[in-house]
Protein backbone atom coordinates (compact mmCIF):
# COMPACT_ATOMS: atom_id res chain seq x y z
CA UNK A 1 0.00 0.00 0.00
CA UNK A 2 1.30 3.49 -0.79
CA UNK A 3 2.80 5.12 2.25
CA UNK A 4 0.65 8.19 1.77
CA UNK A 5 -2.43 6.03 2.25
CA UNK A 6 -3.95 6.43 5.68
CA UNK A 7 -6.69 3.93 4.90
CA UNK A 8 -10.30 4.86 5.00
CA UNK A 9 -12.90 5.04 7.73
CA UNK A 10 -12.65 1.24 7.80
CA UNK A 11 -9.63 -0.05 5.89
CA UNK A 12 -6.38 -0.29 7.83
CA UNK A 13 -8.04 0.80 11.08
CA UNK A 14 -7.54 -1.22 14.26
CA UNK A 15 -11.20 -0.84 15.24
CA UNK A 16 -12.32 -1.52 11.68
CA UNK A 17 -10.50 -3.94 9.43
CA UNK A 18 -7.99 -5.43 11.88
CA UNK A 19 -10.41 -6.28 14.67
CA UNK A 20 -12.54 -7.98 11.99
CA UNK A 21 -9.57 -9.95 10.61
CA UNK A 22 -8.63 -11.04 14.14
CA UNK A 23 -12.25 -12.05 14.81
CA UNK A 24 -12.24 -14.31 11.73
CA UNK A 25 -8.85 -15.87 12.43
CA UNK A 26 -9.67 -16.59 16.10
CA UNK A 27 -13.11 -17.92 15.08
CA UNK A 28 -11.67 -20.39 12.56
CA UNK A 29 -8.95 -21.50 15.01
CA UNK A 30 -11.50 -22.08 17.80
CA UNK A 31 -13.76 -24.05 15.43
CA UNK A 32 -10.99 -26.44 14.38
CA UNK A 33 -9.96 -26.89 18.01
CA UNK A 34 -13.60 -27.65 18.85
CA UNK A 35 -13.76 -30.47 16.29
CA UNK A 36 -10.65 -32.10 17.79
CA UNK A 37 -11.90 -31.44 21.34
CA UNK A 38 -15.22 -33.29 20.75
CA UNK A 39 -13.42 -36.19 19.06
CA UNK A 40 -10.86 -36.65 21.85
CA UNK A 41 -13.52 -36.30 24.57
CA UNK A 42 -15.55 -38.98 22.73
CA UNK A 43 -12.79 -41.42 23.78
CA UNK A 44 -14.41 -41.57 27.25
CA UNK A 45 -16.93 -43.79 25.48
CA UNK A 46 -14.14 -46.16 24.36
CA UNK A 47 -12.34 -46.79 27.65
CA UNK A 48 -10.79 -44.92 30.60
CA UNK A 49 -7.35 -46.04 29.39
CA UNK A 50 -7.86 -44.68 25.84
CA UNK A 51 -9.04 -41.29 27.12
CA UNK A 52 -6.28 -40.98 29.71
CA UNK A 53 -3.61 -41.99 27.16
CA UNK A 54 -4.61 -39.14 24.84
CA UNK A 55 -4.91 -36.63 27.72
CA UNK A 56 -1.36 -37.58 28.80
CA UNK A 57 -0.01 -36.56 25.39
CA UNK A 58 -1.47 -33.08 26.00
CA UNK A 59 0.25 -32.60 29.35
CA UNK A 60 3.49 -31.02 28.18
CA UNK A 61 4.75 -27.42 27.90
CA UNK A 62 4.14 -27.14 24.13
CA UNK A 63 0.46 -28.08 24.47
CA UNK A 64 0.30 -25.89 27.58
CA UNK A 65 1.37 -22.90 25.49
CA UNK A 66 -1.14 -23.97 22.83
CA UNK A 67 -3.89 -23.94 25.48
CA UNK A 68 -2.81 -20.45 26.54
CA UNK A 69 -3.07 -19.32 22.90
CA UNK A 70 -6.47 -20.99 22.55
CA UNK A 71 -7.82 -19.23 25.65
CA UNK A 72 -6.36 -15.92 24.42
CA UNK A 73 -8.21 -16.43 21.10
CA UNK A 74 -11.48 -17.38 22.84
CA UNK A 75 -11.38 -14.39 25.21
CA UNK A 76 -10.64 -11.99 22.32
CA UNK A 77 -13.45 -13.49 20.21
CA UNK A 78 -15.84 -13.25 23.19
CA UNK A 79 -15.13 -9.60 24.05
CA UNK A 80 -14.88 -8.39 20.45
CA UNK A 81 -18.15 -10.27 19.85
CA UNK A 82 -19.80 -8.29 22.65
CA UNK A 83 -18.47 -5.13 20.97
CA UNK A 84 -20.02 -6.20 17.64
CA UNK A 85 -23.35 -6.78 19.42
CA UNK A 86 -23.17 -3.32 20.99
CA UNK A 87 -22.32 -1.74 17.62
CA UNK A 88 -25.32 -3.52 16.07
CA UNK A 89 -27.91 -3.02 18.81
CA UNK A 90 -26.88 -0.06 20.96
CA UNK A 91 -27.87 3.32 19.62
CA UNK A 92 -24.51 4.89 20.47
CA UNK A 93 -22.61 1.74 19.40
CA UNK A 94 -21.29 2.98 16.07
CA UNK A 95 -20.26 6.28 17.59
CA UNK A 96 -18.17 4.66 20.32
CA UNK A 97 -16.99 1.58 18.39
CA UNK A 98 -13.35 2.70 18.64
CA UNK A 99 -13.56 3.14 22.43
CA UNK A 100 -15.43 -0.17 22.60
CA UNK A 101 -12.45 -1.92 20.98
CA UNK A 102 -10.04 -0.44 23.52
CA UNK A 103 -12.50 -1.53 26.22
CA UNK A 104 -12.59 -5.08 24.80
CA UNK A 105 -8.79 -5.22 24.67
CA UNK A 106 -8.52 -3.87 28.23
CA UNK A 107 -10.97 -6.55 29.45
CA UNK A 108 -8.94 -9.12 27.53
CA UNK A 109 -5.84 -8.12 29.52
CA UNK A 110 -7.77 -8.14 32.81
CA UNK A 111 -8.87 -11.74 32.16
CA UNK A 112 -5.68 -13.02 30.52
CA UNK A 113 -3.13 -11.85 33.12
CA UNK A 114 -4.56 -13.82 36.09
CA UNK A 115 -5.41 -16.74 33.79
CA UNK A 116 -1.86 -16.95 32.42
CA UNK A 117 -0.31 -16.74 35.89
CA UNK A 118 -2.42 -19.66 37.10
CA UNK A 119 -2.33 -21.74 33.91
CA UNK A 120 1.38 -21.35 33.17
CA UNK A 121 2.31 -22.16 36.76
CA UNK A 122 0.25 -25.38 36.37
CA UNK A 123 1.97 -26.16 33.06
CA UNK A 124 5.56 -25.30 34.02
CA UNK A 125 5.32 -25.84 37.80
CA UNK A 126 5.59 -29.26 39.41
CA UNK B 1 -21.62 -15.95 -10.86
CA UNK B 2 -22.43 -12.56 -9.51
CA UNK B 3 -25.96 -11.70 -8.58
CA UNK B 4 -27.53 -9.33 -11.10
CA UNK B 5 -27.99 -5.83 -9.73
CA UNK B 6 -31.50 -5.18 -8.63
CA UNK B 7 -33.31 -1.96 -9.24
CA UNK B 8 -34.60 -2.14 -5.70
CA UNK B 9 -32.16 -2.67 -2.86
CA UNK B 10 -33.97 -3.65 0.29
CA UNK B 11 -33.09 -3.37 3.98
CA UNK B 12 -34.88 -5.05 6.92
CA UNK B 13 -36.41 -1.92 8.40
CA UNK B 14 -39.82 -1.29 9.82
CA UNK B 15 -40.07 1.78 7.60
CA UNK B 16 -38.96 1.86 4.00
CA UNK B 17 -36.17 4.25 3.23
CA UNK B 18 -37.17 5.86 -0.05
CA UNK B 19 -34.76 8.08 -1.98
CA UNK B 20 -35.78 9.60 -5.32
CA UNK B 21 -38.49 7.03 -5.80
CA UNK B 22 -36.19 4.03 -5.11
CA UNK B 23 -36.95 1.90 -2.08
CA UNK B 24 -33.77 0.85 -0.27
CA UNK B 25 -35.46 -2.18 1.16
CA UNK B 26 -33.66 -5.51 1.42
CA UNK B 27 -36.61 -7.83 2.02
CA UNK B 28 -38.11 -8.65 -1.32
CA UNK B 29 -40.94 -11.15 -1.25
CA UNK B 30 -38.99 -13.71 -3.27
CA UNK B 31 -36.27 -14.23 -0.66
CA UNK B 32 -36.52 -15.78 2.75
CA UNK B 33 -35.17 -14.42 6.00
CA UNK B 34 -32.51 -17.09 6.53
CA UNK B 35 -29.58 -14.66 6.53
CA UNK B 36 -31.34 -12.37 9.00
CA UNK B 37 -32.00 -15.29 11.37
CA UNK B 38 -28.40 -16.46 10.95
CA UNK B 39 -27.18 -12.95 11.84
CA UNK B 40 -29.46 -12.83 14.88
CA UNK B 41 -28.46 -16.36 15.93
CA UNK B 42 -24.77 -15.39 15.93
CA UNK B 43 -25.47 -12.56 18.37
CA UNK B 44 -27.83 -14.45 20.68
CA UNK B 45 -25.74 -17.66 20.77
CA UNK B 46 -22.61 -15.54 21.17
CA UNK B 47 -23.84 -14.03 24.44
CA UNK B 48 -24.92 -17.43 25.80
CA UNK B 49 -21.66 -19.04 24.65
CA UNK B 50 -19.61 -16.39 26.47
CA UNK B 51 -21.15 -17.55 29.78
CA UNK B 52 -21.06 -21.29 28.89
CA UNK B 53 -17.44 -21.21 27.69
CA UNK B 54 -16.04 -19.00 30.46
CA UNK B 55 -17.53 -21.24 33.17
CA UNK B 56 -16.35 -24.34 31.25
CA UNK B 57 -12.78 -22.99 31.15
CA UNK B 58 -12.88 -21.82 34.76
CA UNK B 59 -14.09 -25.17 36.09
CA UNK B 60 -11.84 -27.34 33.88
CA UNK B 61 -8.61 -25.31 33.83
CA UNK B 62 -8.51 -23.22 37.00
CA UNK B 63 -10.52 -24.65 39.90
CA UNK B 64 -8.86 -28.05 40.32
CA UNK B 65 -5.46 -28.40 41.93
CA UNK B 66 -3.08 -28.84 38.97
CA UNK B 67 -5.56 -27.24 36.52
CA UNK B 68 -5.37 -28.79 33.06
CA UNK B 69 -3.15 -31.60 34.40
CA UNK B 70 -6.01 -32.81 36.61
CA UNK B 71 -8.19 -33.72 33.60
CA UNK B 72 -8.60 -37.48 33.24
CA UNK B 73 -11.39 -40.05 32.92
CA UNK B 74 -12.26 -39.74 36.61
CA UNK B 75 -12.65 -35.96 36.28
CA UNK B 76 -14.99 -36.26 33.28
CA UNK B 77 -16.90 -39.08 35.03
CA UNK B 78 -17.32 -36.90 38.11
CA UNK B 79 -18.73 -34.04 36.03
CA UNK B 80 -21.06 -36.03 33.77
CA UNK B 81 -22.51 -38.02 36.66
CA UNK B 82 -24.28 -34.71 37.37
CA UNK B 83 -27.19 -33.89 35.00
CA UNK B 84 -26.37 -30.19 35.44
CA UNK B 85 -23.02 -30.58 33.64
CA UNK B 86 -24.54 -32.94 31.07
CA UNK B 87 -27.04 -30.25 30.08
CA UNK B 88 -24.33 -27.56 30.29
CA UNK B 89 -22.00 -29.44 27.96
CA UNK B 90 -24.83 -30.42 25.62
CA UNK B 91 -25.82 -26.76 25.21
CA UNK B 92 -22.17 -25.84 24.79
CA UNK B 93 -21.73 -28.50 22.10
CA UNK B 94 -24.78 -27.54 20.06
CA UNK B 95 -24.46 -23.77 20.31
CA UNK B 96 -20.69 -23.73 19.71
CA UNK B 97 -20.94 -26.09 16.73
CA UNK B 98 -23.84 -24.19 15.14
CA UNK B 99 -22.15 -20.83 15.80
CA UNK B 100 -18.85 -22.10 14.37
CA UNK B 101 -20.47 -23.83 11.40
CA UNK B 102 -22.36 -20.69 10.46
CA UNK B 103 -19.16 -18.66 10.83
CA UNK B 104 -17.31 -21.03 8.51
CA UNK B 105 -20.25 -20.95 6.07
CA UNK B 106 -19.96 -17.16 5.86
CA UNK B 107 -16.19 -17.37 5.38
CA UNK B 108 -16.58 -19.96 2.58
CA UNK B 109 -19.16 -17.71 0.88
CA UNK B 110 -16.71 -14.80 1.17
CA UNK B 111 -13.57 -16.40 -0.21
CA UNK B 112 -14.51 -19.36 -2.44
CA UNK B 113 -15.35 -17.75 -5.76
CA UNK B 114 -16.28 -20.77 -7.87
CA UNK B 115 -19.82 -22.10 -7.44
CA UNK B 116 -18.64 -25.72 -7.37
CA UNK B 117 -15.89 -25.03 -4.83
CA UNK B 118 -18.31 -23.20 -2.58
CA UNK B 119 -20.88 -25.96 -2.87
CA UNK B 120 -18.49 -28.81 -2.04
CA UNK B 121 -16.75 -26.93 0.77
CA UNK B 122 -20.14 -26.33 2.36
CA UNK B 123 -21.23 -29.94 1.88
CA UNK B 124 -18.01 -31.04 3.60
CA UNK B 125 -18.54 -28.48 6.40
CA UNK B 126 -22.16 -29.50 7.05
CA UNK B 127 -21.42 -33.24 7.00
CA UNK B 128 -18.48 -32.78 9.39
CA UNK B 129 -20.52 -30.59 11.73
CA UNK B 130 -23.49 -32.95 11.76
CA UNK B 131 -21.18 -35.87 12.55
CA UNK B 132 -19.45 -34.03 15.41
CA UNK B 133 -22.75 -32.77 16.91
CA UNK B 134 -24.34 -36.22 16.79
CA UNK B 135 -21.23 -37.99 18.12
CA UNK B 136 -20.89 -35.50 21.00
CA UNK B 137 -24.58 -35.78 21.88
CA UNK B 138 -24.41 -39.58 21.85
CA UNK B 139 -21.32 -39.55 24.09
CA UNK B 140 -22.91 -37.20 26.65
CA UNK B 141 -26.08 -39.31 26.89
CA UNK B 142 -24.58 -42.83 26.75
CA UNK B 143 -21.52 -42.15 28.90
CA UNK B 144 -20.93 -44.64 31.71
CA UNK B 145 -18.85 -43.06 34.53
CA UNK B 146 -18.23 -46.43 36.22
CA UNK B 147 -17.69 -49.00 33.43
CA UNK B 148 -17.85 -52.63 34.60
CA UNK B 149 -14.44 -54.26 34.80
CA UNK B 150 -12.46 -51.03 34.55
CA UNK B 151 -9.48 -50.36 36.82
CA UNK B 152 -11.07 -48.64 39.88
CA UNK B 153 -8.00 -46.38 40.19
CA UNK B 154 -8.98 -44.67 36.92
CA UNK B 155 -12.58 -43.94 37.90
CA UNK B 156 -14.31 -41.20 39.88
CA UNK B 157 -14.24 -41.82 43.65
CA UNK B 158 -18.00 -42.51 43.89
CA UNK B 159 -17.60 -45.61 41.67
CA UNK B 160 -15.80 -47.48 44.44
CA UNK B 161 -17.75 -46.08 47.40
CA UNK B 162 -19.72 -48.77 49.18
Amino acid sequence: MAKTSKGTLYRGQAHGQWSWVAHRITGVAIFFFLLVHVLDTALVRVSPEAYNAVMETYKNPIMGLGEAGLVAAIVYHAFNGLRIILVDFWKQGTRYQKQLLWGALALWLVVMIPFLIRHLSNVFGG
Amino acid sequence: MSTPLKARISVPRSKDLEVNGVKYNRSSSRRNNFEMFAWLFMRLSGVVLLVLVFVHLYVNLLVEEGGVHAIDFGFVGGKWANPFWQVWDLLLLWLAMLHGTNGLRVIIDDYAEKDRTRFWLKVFLFVTSAFVILLGTLVIFTFEPCPVGADPALLASFCTAA
